[in-house]
């Protein structure tokens, strides 16, 4: 049974469906391993008894057309699970039991898959490194007390060490990409408006998006196609034409033009990293696109952009929790006084501050300073990707500016927790489809990421280039099981 | 157009001061669902149970907009003569209440849905327009109920996420008269268009109410005070009453006066500060990212057009030309729609020969005076119009006299009888046959010679002596014009 946590989700689809493996062997398989991975801290809640249930009953009548079919999966706890505690990290919502189901974790059951349980984040996602939650660190696979990155840390930490075969994340300034490159794994940020957001614990919801995170290329295109559903619940989502991207995933992806940004050469950044993104250039070269040389010259703005327009939409999106109608609530003297208790208790330092300077950024006399201009930078921003998608079909970066870090090196210096976007968070202010994928380690055997950025709803395109780089890249994640029990 | 209204003047020793007032008109929208969700707007359920989690802001909740609402919103516009907007966005307005459970409030900020229009008053001196800023679309907040239990505030989110419109008028008005007229016009239309019911005892209207005053003659506006969610005219005329004469004291004890929001209490009959400009909030607007801009099209607004129905200022014009009331009677007939429904439903049954001067007069007699007596409104009427336009015509074609009709009335309200039908079981006939009214009318002249001579020799007011003996002997049933043509004949 060892093995069966060994598997790709395609692998793991297919020997269900030729009836090789039930779905209770496999949820058997992953439960038992998150039971000896208690030391990754993974999961904030797990839902393991209900999920056996689930995979005998899947196995009595089985329906193998389906895409997931009794397929267990462990998600972030920033989508809304009906009748399992829902999150997002903070203790303001430690008692919180949604009567409702998301509809990107609802499109998964749908296709057969089975709840582990929910997987522990940054507190409402405001973090790079997984150590905001409330409820502790997520350790890296990849070494004791190496972060996994973050917002998504506890899935990218639960991917890569196997505890669930594939998982959803969201990603806001970087948090499913970042924390994929951490820890060797895929993660894909979709195009805002491919993902619906309703169910999901709102951070900043013009930039928020869900997304799958795989051990493998093929596994993230599948998911990317169950969970990427036009949604009339959320008045942000795209009806486009989608497509079905594991089907269509190829590794033709001749004559493709990849762009690479000079901008994305940042001071102070390691030469391994730098290596890694010309070892990159050669690998889309031998797969037989081209790369050309291309400029984003709004680049440098794009990170204190972001802090203005993601801390402000937080503001008011964290407004809702007050103590009043569910969660944490403290006593007080009278309504000011629970209200400012509720908070001071129920939210954690950095999601304090960031509705600070948020609620800063918003206040009249600074609103034009900040806000607005913040907004029309944005605008910038978006335009040069507009001009360069002129040229090309793709644009190759690095995912990060370093390998991961040890638990607690950059806890006092959030200036420098927040360089760690500096590449992905571009992505998230043009609202386009981004792609991170293993392609190397570091001098300490850490994997580095690649990430490639496409046009707006081409993600089936950014899936092609990351799965042609795949396979000659050929990573393979150095993973030593050293936590188990 | 403008003529001059009799002025509203604040007079202290040998200054006179105008009255500024601007109103901020929140009017529930007609609809069967919220702004931003698809719970009933209906009102009087029990606390809390028309609440979804959108309403009550559930974590990862998203609003989607109510195309009805945004419809109705248009269609008020358009009868208040104004812009619309094809371009418009929601905005957060960002505040902390119990009863507020987003924690900000989903308005529209810098970019309404509907810009500059107008609106007509008819003041008994003439016409005055006033100026329509802007119309935006809103929620409502739920309500805070703190008098259930001396210790705990209760909630109650049933009309949180109501879709509101606020009218914000320019500061045009300069009376209590005229603020009460505007009201009514407002509602008016909004009742022709179908988009507020405009129920002020269930709060589907209430307004902020912005005073200021100045030296008659003043170019400059006055510093103003926002007296808060008033939902009465007679509350708007009273608080404004008192406000500018405080105001004007101020002004006298040569004191200035703050900004601020204030209260009325209606108990106390005066208004009382709230808070102050420096205590203002600090909304911090910004788009709600949630929503995109809402963008319309020219066609969108040009198939609501065709949809609005004849409204009251041109219902007036029409009443005046084709029927030829005078422009008092077309007001009281058109400034409510079902009033108007009822007249021209009677003017439709009464058919070829008919007399609308009689019918208005009815309508506005008879029928108000029974109505105001029951507490009624005039779509509850206990007599149809139908049978209404039925005993005009009885009346016009001298089956009956006026005086026999009032009688057929009240005989008509208990179960809406048919006025024929009640002429003829009570023998209600006016008698008409000039030999039978001549042979009635000689008996009386000879049972009163004496009174007879009296008239010939000059006593003429014995006249109507003879009209009442006559009236009388018919049981009032004789045609009142046959015996005065027959009497002076005789006589």
């Amino acid at each position: 049974m060892s093995d069966i946590t060994k598997q790709s989700l395609t692998e793991l689809v297919e020997n269900i469906k030729s009836k090789k493996l039930s779905s209770t062997d496999v949820t058997k398989a992953f439960i038992q391993r998150s039971e000896r991975s208690s030391e990754l801290n993974a999961y904030i809640t797990d839902d393991f008894t209900s999920a056996l249930d689930k995979a005998k009953k899947f196995d009595q009548n089985p329906n193998l057309d389906l895409k997931l079919p009794g397929i267990p999966m462990a998600v972030k706890d920033l989508f809304c699970t009906k009748n399992v505690k829902t999150t997002a990290g903070s203790k303001i919502l430690n008692n919180f039991v949604p009567t409702y189901e998301s509809t990107v974790t609802e499109n998964i059951w749908n296709e057969g898959a089975i709840l582990l349980g929910k997987l522990n984040c940054d507190e409402f996602a405001m973090g790079s490194s997984n150590e905001t939650s409330h409820f502790g660190n997520v350790q890296n696979p990849i070494d004791k007390n190496l972060v996994p990155g973050g917002s998504s840390g506890g899935s990218a930490s639960a991917v890569a060490g196997q505890l669930t075969p594939i998982t959803i994340g969201t990603d806001t300034g970087g948090s499913i990409r970042q924390p994929a490159s951490f820890t060797g794994i895929v993660g894909l940020k979709p195009t805002y408006g491919s993902c619906s957001r309703y169910g999901i614990v709102a951070f900043a919801s013009s930039l928020d998006q869900a997304g799958p995170m795989a051990q493998n290329v093929k596994d993230c295109a599948l998911l990317q196609e169950v969970i990427s559903t036009y949604d009339s619940k959320d008045s942000t989502s795209i009806n486009f034409k989608r497509n079905h991207y594991s089907k269509e995933l190829t590794k033709n992806i001749k004559g493709k033009k990849i762009g690479i940004p000079k901008e994305y050469r940042v001071d102070g950044m390691p030469k391994e990293i730098e290596d890694l993104w010309q070892k990159g250039i050669q690998y889309v070269k031998d797969c037989g696109a081209e790369t050309i040389d291309i400029s984003l010259p709004h680049t440098s703005y794009a990170l204190p952009t972001y802090y203005i327009v993601a801390p402000a939409e937080a503001s008011s999106n964290l407004a809702r929790y007050d103590g009043v109608k569910y969660g944490y609530r403290a006593k007080g003297e009278n309504l000011i006084d629970m209200y400012e208790k509720t908070r001071s208790e129920g939210f954690g330092a950095e999601v304090q501050r960031r509705i600070m300077i948020g609620t800063y950024v918003l206040s009249s006399g600074y609103y034009d300073a900040y806000y607005l201009k913040a907004q029309k930078v944005r605008k910038l921003i978006k335009n040069d990707f507009d001009e360069a998608y002129k040229k090309v079909d793709a644009i190759l970066t690095p995912s990060t500016p370093s390998s991961a870090f040890k638990i607690g090196e950059k806890t006092n210096d959030p200036v420098s927790m927040y360089l760690n976007d500096i590449f992905t968070v571009p992505v998230n202010l043009a609202g386009l489809p981004g792609i991170s994928i293993p392609a190397g380690h570091d001098t300490k055997g850490y994997p580095l990421g690649l990430q490639i950025i496409g046009k707006a709803f081409d993600e089936q395109n950014i899936l092609n280039i990351a799965f042609a780089m795949e396979e000659k890249i050929n990573f393979k994640n150095k993973i030593t099981d050293w936590w188990l029990k | 157009m403008n003529k001059k209204n009799t002025e509203y003047l604040i007079n202290r020793r040998d200054n006179q001061y105008e009255v500024v007032i601007g109103l901020e008109v929140h009017a529930q929208v007609l609809s069967e669902s919220k702004l931003f969700s698809s719970s009933s707007t209906k009102f009087g359920a029990e606390p809390n149970t028309q609440v979804s989690l959108v309403d009550a802001a559930f974590p990862g909740m998203l609003p989607v907009i109510n195309e009805f609402c945004i419809k109705q919103a248009i269609k008020t516009g358009i009868g208040l003569n104004a812009k619309i907007n094809k371009h418009s966005v929601f905005d957060r307005k960002n505040y902390f209440y119990a009863d507020l459970p987003q924690g900000y409030q989903i308005s529209q900020f810098k970019d309404p849905i509907v810009g500059e229009g107008k609106v007509i008053l008819d003041m008994p001196n003439g016409q005055k327009e006033v100026g329509i800023e802007r119309l935006h679309l809103e929620q409502d907040a739920g309500k805070s109920i703190h008098d259930l239990d001396p210790q705990n505030t209760f909630v109650d989110l049933n009309r949180s996420g109501v879709a509101l419109m606020e009218i914000v008028s320019k500061p045009d008005l300069r009376s209590p008269d005229e603020v009460n007229v505007y009201i009514k016009k407002l509602r008016s239309i909004m009742r022709y268009l179908g988009t507020c019911d405009g129920n002020m005892q269930e709060g589907s209207l209430r307004a902020d109410v912005n005073v200021s005053v100045r030296p008659k003659g003043s170019k400059e506006f006055g510093t103003r005070c926002e007296i808060k969610n008033v939902n009465s005219i007679k509350f708007m005329q009273m608080a404004i009453e008192y406000e500018a004469n405080r105001q004007v004291d101020l002004i006298e004890e040569g004191k200035t006066i703050d900004q601020e929001t204030r209260l009325f209490d209606t108990k106390k009959n005066e208004t009382r500060s709230m808070r102050s400009k420096e205590d203002a909030h600090d909304y911090r607007y910004f788009p709600d990212p949630d929503l995109l801009p809402l963008e319309v099209s020219e066609k969108f607004i040009e198939e609501l057009k065709n949809d609005i129905p004849e409204l009251p200022d041109d219902k007036k014009k029409r009443f005046i030309e084709e029927f030829k009331l005078s422009s008092y009677e077309a007001n009281i007939l058109v400034s409510d729609i079902d009033t108007a429904k009822y007249f021209e439903e009677v003017v439709a049954k009464m058919g070829k020969n008919k007399d609308i001067k009689l019918a208005v007069n009815w309508i506005t007699g008879e029928l108000f005076a029974v109505l105001n007596s029951k507490g009624l409104e005039i779509s509850q009427s206990p007599v149809s119009a139908k049978n209404f336009a039925i005993l005009i015509n009885l009346i016009k074609n001298g089956t009956i006299s006026g005086k026999i009709a009032k009688t057929v009335f009240e005989l008509m309200i208990d179960g809406d009888k048919d006025p024929q039908k009640i002429v003829e079981e009570k023998g209600l006939k006016q008698q008409s046959d000039p030999k039978a009214l001549e042979a009635l009318i000689d008996k009386i002249i000879n049972e009163n010679r004496e009174k007879a001579i009296e008239y010939k020799q000059g006593k003429e007011k014995l006249f109507g002596f003879f009209v009442g003996q006559a009236m009388k002997a018919s049981g009032g049933k004789a045609n009142p014009q046959l015996i005065n043509e027959i009497l002076k004949k005789k006589l």
